[in-house]
């Protein structure tokens, strides 16, 4: 013990050296002595000079700095790419791209960057594409330079911009040029400039902008950036509240799925399933074994799961129908205590058979990512994807039931049960084929909701109340109800987050919604007539 | 002699007093019996015995509103958990510097949490017969305000236990936040001694157990005093038709109004004897499987006996105790299939089974 | 035992409590008409059950609304009880009770009683207990808890039931008599109510034919005293009530007169035989 600390003091005390690298080229090899140095100023300069060499892998090198897989094998003092594999690492050499084999960690040495160094590369990286052919790769290449800013990149960008035929990439170019010149001596030149850039929402702008308000030697100007600045705030705020409204719009969507089947058994059909949630978590279950059954396809097996989820939940609905439920017709407070030992009877056998842990469910490839509207919007695609759904979902139920037969003798049903009897509707098929819709339905939110929460035994029970009080405000029987009730709950629910916390927000719309049906019993939109009366 | 007047003509409710009193005495007695006597129970055995009178006052109090009044509230352990949160913030008090941060007006919690002083709503709650007043007050006002609206406009059958359901969710996720000065997701817990006596000792665990029993007794025969009066019955015609009872003069909605938040105390003073018996209060209390579960104890005893409530809650419960120490994976299978069962193939209960047809 | 009940009431000599209506106070009868319906329309999902109605029923009256199916008969009862609120027009009782700002049970309390076409009543209650709770007097929370029953009250149940006819039954559960025998039971409790306008929807309805001659009896004779206002379906019974006749067509009034007056009527005939 004694022995390793006082080799360990021995160890710290040597003297600090920068490690040679040989790669045949001198300028280069100076370049990377400075860069694996302690020096940071020296550093920077070196990785600007790399930049400068023209070399044809500068910027692969550049990039691989700036993710740590360029290193330098001591022992051999060659510059390699290391790709680490388990616990050790595969070098090849960086020039030559010869295999070195594998190594130990402790063999290659990391070039070590601060923040600064690192915001610079990122400059530097921006320029590699500025000629590219393709314009998505230029208009990218600018962006980050925005996202970066760094003094030279006017002159980069300047003579390229009267060539430039794109003019996303134009407008681009010229905010960087503008940014550069908010810099600039003239008085002029720079209250210019604050105008120029007043529509751009590019973070990198609204900092020098705040900047030039806090500490512009010229008074106009301050003036000048602080009007461009509120300018800009003020559309930021907007599309602030925008994405607010998209979160409250993907929120609405998961709850009208989660709703809409049991605004078919409920609505339509008078029952009160409280089994309805675990019907919801059978669908995301659904979409977990169909993973398990195709490992390698994770759309494929996420599109299927859609059907899959939508038979399994519905066959058990039906099964819930014909066992318990048709027993208890016109008993909705027996039903409800009845449907409630089924969903602890069904969470308890996915505990039993599969977990009481959550299970993995990953997200296909076109379901991660984000569509960047502008530098301060974004909209991530699985959102994007929940809302189509929900309305697909919620436009093919409506279709099912105004346009089918099924959907004919449902509603006659739901209208008047003896009376669709006489009329030689078979009532007890109906009512289980209604309440196999709703359940399916159930199973495909199931499926969505799969994407985008943990998929454990209690998934149905955190939205089955929810789910109760979309129905009860949209209105029971009425599925634009339901459509209309869960989205403005979602987006209400979502703009009050900010300022009152995510579960202040919650319990606020269950007070809201509780006294909302004080006042209108019937929701937002109640059925009317006599039928509806007592 | 008034407690006499009740049960004139209800046997059942007879034979019911007689068997709780007969509990309330052999209990004590067994307890006292040596420790290797067969028949002798431990303290543990007594603590189980006391926590189930106080879930079974608990039924009491579910019944008289769903049983007579046709109200099925899914929030009843709402209240149930407040009295126990208002019982619980006393025995926090009496804590004093005990705690592991030994600040003598702070709990704990309220240390950790770096509060320099005790939040207006815990003032007062150092005195035992604030705390009590409040076991009764919390809950009966809020079943009074949650009431008064809901009854004025109407709201009945399903869509009132729905938002009987969500009232105690949004309860739950609140009494979850720290901010709201209830000990957050840990709740209150460490209690150590009630009225000057410890929790520990035997002797209080009995003491205990006999006040849940007489709160019990207390409890049933405040609802059959109140099921047997003129009120009573309206209350059973308003569960059978409410339109009839309005155009007969009666104000439903005070009517609903009145024995709910009745209904609502009793359950705040079971939730506030079963605390100290089990020497925590959390959160999860307001659960809404826990609403649900005293709904099915109900339906199991017998609606709308009052003593079938007390059958259903104590055997449904001593059911839960054997299973989670025998099959626990297999509780919720069997809580599942009894709801199941009673509700298709039981639908008066046990009590039904005694009763004979017709016969009240 | 009397086997026709009827015939106790109709000891002449003899006055019962039910026969006196109630003092209301506030209630202002000074232009003799009890009931004021006026320019009264409702309308469900843009069908319009009642439509500009006006209809005025004087104290003592004995009035019957007859009218096709759909006409707004139970709407119109519907309104003045205070289950449904119209869109437009007033409706009054007495000169100072504005029926459109009471809820049902203070209208119940002012006086207005209501026998519903479909027999409800207390099902899990005895006859007893039925007439018990429809009893005139205090129905606030408290006095109700703490309610006993004074020798003088149990007598007049007693009465009532006697005159309904069930005096035998009284510890029968209500859900366990016949239709006819639940008829009677509502019609009993509206005696126990003792209301000063009574609103009776189709009485006769499965009765049989010496029941219905009881009842056109007891309905005279509570007439007078009372204001009485039947709808009926049965044109022998209203014929036999021998009483002024509104006919509703449509929610609004379509004549008014004696019963052979409107029969003779060339609009009522087209409305009830069809062009």
């Amino acid at each position: 013990m004694k022995f390793l600390s006082v080799l360990l003091l021995c160890l710290s005390l040597l003297p600090a050296h920068a490690a040679r690298v040989e790669t045949g080229d001198e300028r280069l090899d100076g370049i990377f002595e400075a860069l694996m140095g302690s020096d940071f100023a020296a550093k920077e300069d070196a990785i600007s000079a790399l930049a400068a060499t023209g070399h044809a892998q500068r910027f692969e090198w550049i990039e691989g700095i700036l993710d740590g897989r360029l290193r330098l094998l001591k022992k051999q003092k060659r510059l390699v790419w290391a790709e680490q594999q388990g616990s050790r690492y595969v070098a090849t050499d960086a020039l030559s791209g010869e295999m070195l084999g594998e190594f130990k960690k402790r063999k290659l040495k990391k070039i070590a960057i601060n923040n600064a160094m690192r915001r610079g590369i990122r400059g530097i990286l921006a320029t590699r594409d500025l000629d590219s052919e393709d314009p998505a790769a230029r208009l990218s290449s600018i962006q980050a330079m925005l996202a970066n800013p760094s003094p030279g990149q006017a002159q980069l960008v300047e003579p390229r911009l009267a060539s430039e035929a794109d003019p996303e990439v134009r407008s681009a170019m010229q905010l960087v040029l503008a940014l550069g010149k908010l810099g600039a001596q003239a008085r002029k030149e720079r209250l210019q400039a604050v105008i120029d850039v007043s529509a751009s929402l590019e973070p990198a702008v609204r900092q020098q902008l705040q900047k030039m308000t806090d500490s512009d030697p010229d008074a106009g100007v301050r003036a000048a950036a602080a009007r461009s600045l509120e300018k800009i705030e003020e559309r930021v705020r907007l599309f602030g509240h925008l994405e607010t409204l998209f979160f409250g719009l993907s929120l609405g969507s998961v709850l009208v799925l989660a709703a809409i089947g049991l605004a078919i058994t409920f609505g339509v059909m008078g029952v009160i399933n409280m089994a309805h949630g675990e019907l919801i978590m059978l669908g995301a279950y659904t979409t977990y074994l169909m993973q398990l059954l195709l490992p390698e396809h994770t759309g494929l097996s996420l599109l299927l799961s859609i059907p899959a989820a939508f038979i399994v939940s519905g066959l058990v609905g039906i099964a819930i129908e014909r066992g318990v439920i048709r027993f208890l017709y016109g008993r909705p407070l027996e039903t409800l205590l009845a449907t409630f030992g089924i969903s602890l009877i069904l969470q308890q056998l996915v505990r039993t058979l599969i977990s009481p842990q959550n299970v993995p469910v990953s997200n296909p490839e076109f379901m991660s990512g984000f569509w960047q509207v502008n530098s301060v919007l974004s909209l991530t695609y699985n959102r994007l994807y929940i809302i189509l759904f929900c309305l697909l979902v919620f436009a093919g139920l409506f279709l099912i039931l105004k346009r089918t037969r099924l959907g004919l003798q449902v509603r006659a049903v739901s209208q008047n049960r003896s009376m669709a009897r006489a009329m030689g509707v078979h009532s007890a098929r109906v009512d289980a084929l209604t309440f196999g819709l709703g359940s399916g339905i159930a199973g495909v939110a199931g499926v969505a909701l799969s994407q985008l929460t943990n998929v454990g035994p209690n998934l149905g029970q955190a939205y089955i109340v929810d789910s109760f009080m979309v129905v009860v405000f949209g209105g029971v029987g009425n599925l634009w109800g339901t459509l209309i009730g869960g989205i403005g709950l979602g987006v209400a629910n979502k703009f009050m987050e900010p300022w009152a916390g995510a579960v202040m927000a919650k319990i606020l719309i269950l007070v809201l919604v509780i006294l909302f049906i004080q006042k209108r019993p019937r929701g937002l939109f109640p059925q009317k007539g006599r039928a509806a009366e007592g | 002699m008034f407690l006499l007047r009740i049960l004139q003509g209800d046997r059942s409710g007879q034979l019911f007093m007689l068997v709780l009193i007969a509990t309330l005495v052999a209990v004590p007695v067994m307890a006292a019996l040596p420790a290797d006597h067969a028949l002798h129970l431990s303290s543990y055995t007594v603590t189980l015995l006391g926590k189930y009178l106080t879930y079974a006052l608990l039924a009491v109090a579910v019944d008289l509103v769903w049983g007579y009044l046709g109200i099925l509230s899914l929030g009843h352990a709402a209240f149930f958990a407040l009295g126990g949160y208002a019982m619980g913030m006393y025995l926090m008090r009496q804590i004093g510097d005990r705690g592991v941060y030994g600040n003598p007006e702070l709990p704990d919690f309220m240390v950790f949490l770096d509060w320099q002083e005790l939040p207006w709503f815990w003032f007062g709650m150092d005195q035992f017969w604030f705390a009590m007043l409040m076991v009764m007050v919390a809950p009966g006002l809020l079943a009074f305000v949650f009431g008064w609206f809901a009854f004025r406009s109407r709201v009945t059958g399903v869509y009132l236990s729905i938002i009987t359901q969500a009232l105690t969710f949004a309860l739950m996720l609140a009494f979850f936040r720290n901010e709201m000065g209830f000990g957050g997701n840990n709740g209150l817990t460490d209690f150590k001694d009630i009225l000057g006596f410890s929790l520990q000792s035997d002797s209080t665990r009995m003491g205990l157990f006999i006040a849940s029993g007489i709160a019990l007794g207390l409890g049933y025969l405040s609802c059959r005093a109140i099921v047997k009066s003129r009120l009573g019955r309206v209350a059973v015609a308003i569960r059978d038709t409410e339109d009839r009872v309005r155009f007969v003069g009666y104000r439903v909605e005070n009517v609903k109004l009145a024995i709910f938040t009745f209904s609502a105390m009793l359950a705040g003073i079971a939730g506030a004897l079963y605390v100290p018996q089990v020497g925590i209060i959390n959160p999860s209390e307001f659960q809404p499987l826990n609403s649900i579960e005293v709904v099915v104890w109900v339906a199991m005893g017998g609606r709308a006996t009052l003593y079938g409530a007390v059958i259903g809650a104590v055997g449904v419960n001593y059911a839960k105790t054997w299973f989670t120490g025998a099959l626990p994976d297999a509780w919720l299978f069997a809580l599942g299939a009894l709801f199941v069962f009673v509700t298709l193939l039981l639908p008066r209960g046990i009590a039904g089974l005694f009763r004979r047809r017709g016969g009240a | 035992m009397l086997k026709n009940p009827s015939a106790q009431w109709l000891q002449r000599d003899r006055v019962f409590d039910f026969l006196v209506p109630r003092e209301v106070e506030g209630l202002d009868l000074s232009h003799g008409t009890v009931l004021y319906m006026e320019g009264v329309s409702v309308s469900f999902d843009g069908f319009k059950a009642i439509n500009d109605l006006n209809f005025y029923v004087n104290v003592g009256e004995l009035r019957c609304v007859i009218g096709p199916n759909g006409a707004g008969k139970t709407t119109m009862m519907d309104i003045i009880t205070g289950k449904t609120r119209p869109d437009t027009g007033t409706c009054w009782f007495g000169q100072r009770h504005n029926l459109l700002r009471m809820s049902e049970p203070e209208i119940a309390q002012a006086g207005i009683g209501r026998k519903f076409q479909k027999p409800t009543v207390f099902e899990h209650h005895s006859v007893f207990e039925n007439l018990e709770l429809s009893m005139a007097g205090p129905k606030a929370v408290w006095p109700t808890l703490v309610a006993r029953l004074s020798g003088e009250q149990r007598d007049r149940i007693e009465e009532v039931m006697q005159t309904i006819g069930l005096a035998e039954d009284a510890a029968t559960l209500a859900g366990s008599l016949s239709h006819g025998q639940k008829q009677w039971l509502e019609i009993g409790m509206l005696l126990m109510q003792n209301p000063l306008l009574l609103l009776v929807d189709e009485p006769a309805a499965g009765m049989t034919h010496q029941e219905m001659d009881r009842t056109v009896e007891l309905l005279s004779s509570l007439a007078g005293e009372h204001s009485v206002v039947v709808v009926e379906h049965d044109m022998d019974f209203v014929r036999a009530l021998n009483s002024r006749v509104t006919v509703l067509h449509q929610g609004s009034v379509l004549a008014e007169g004696r019963m052979d007056d409107v029969q003779n009527d060339k609009q009522v005939i087209e409305v009830y035989l069809g062009e």
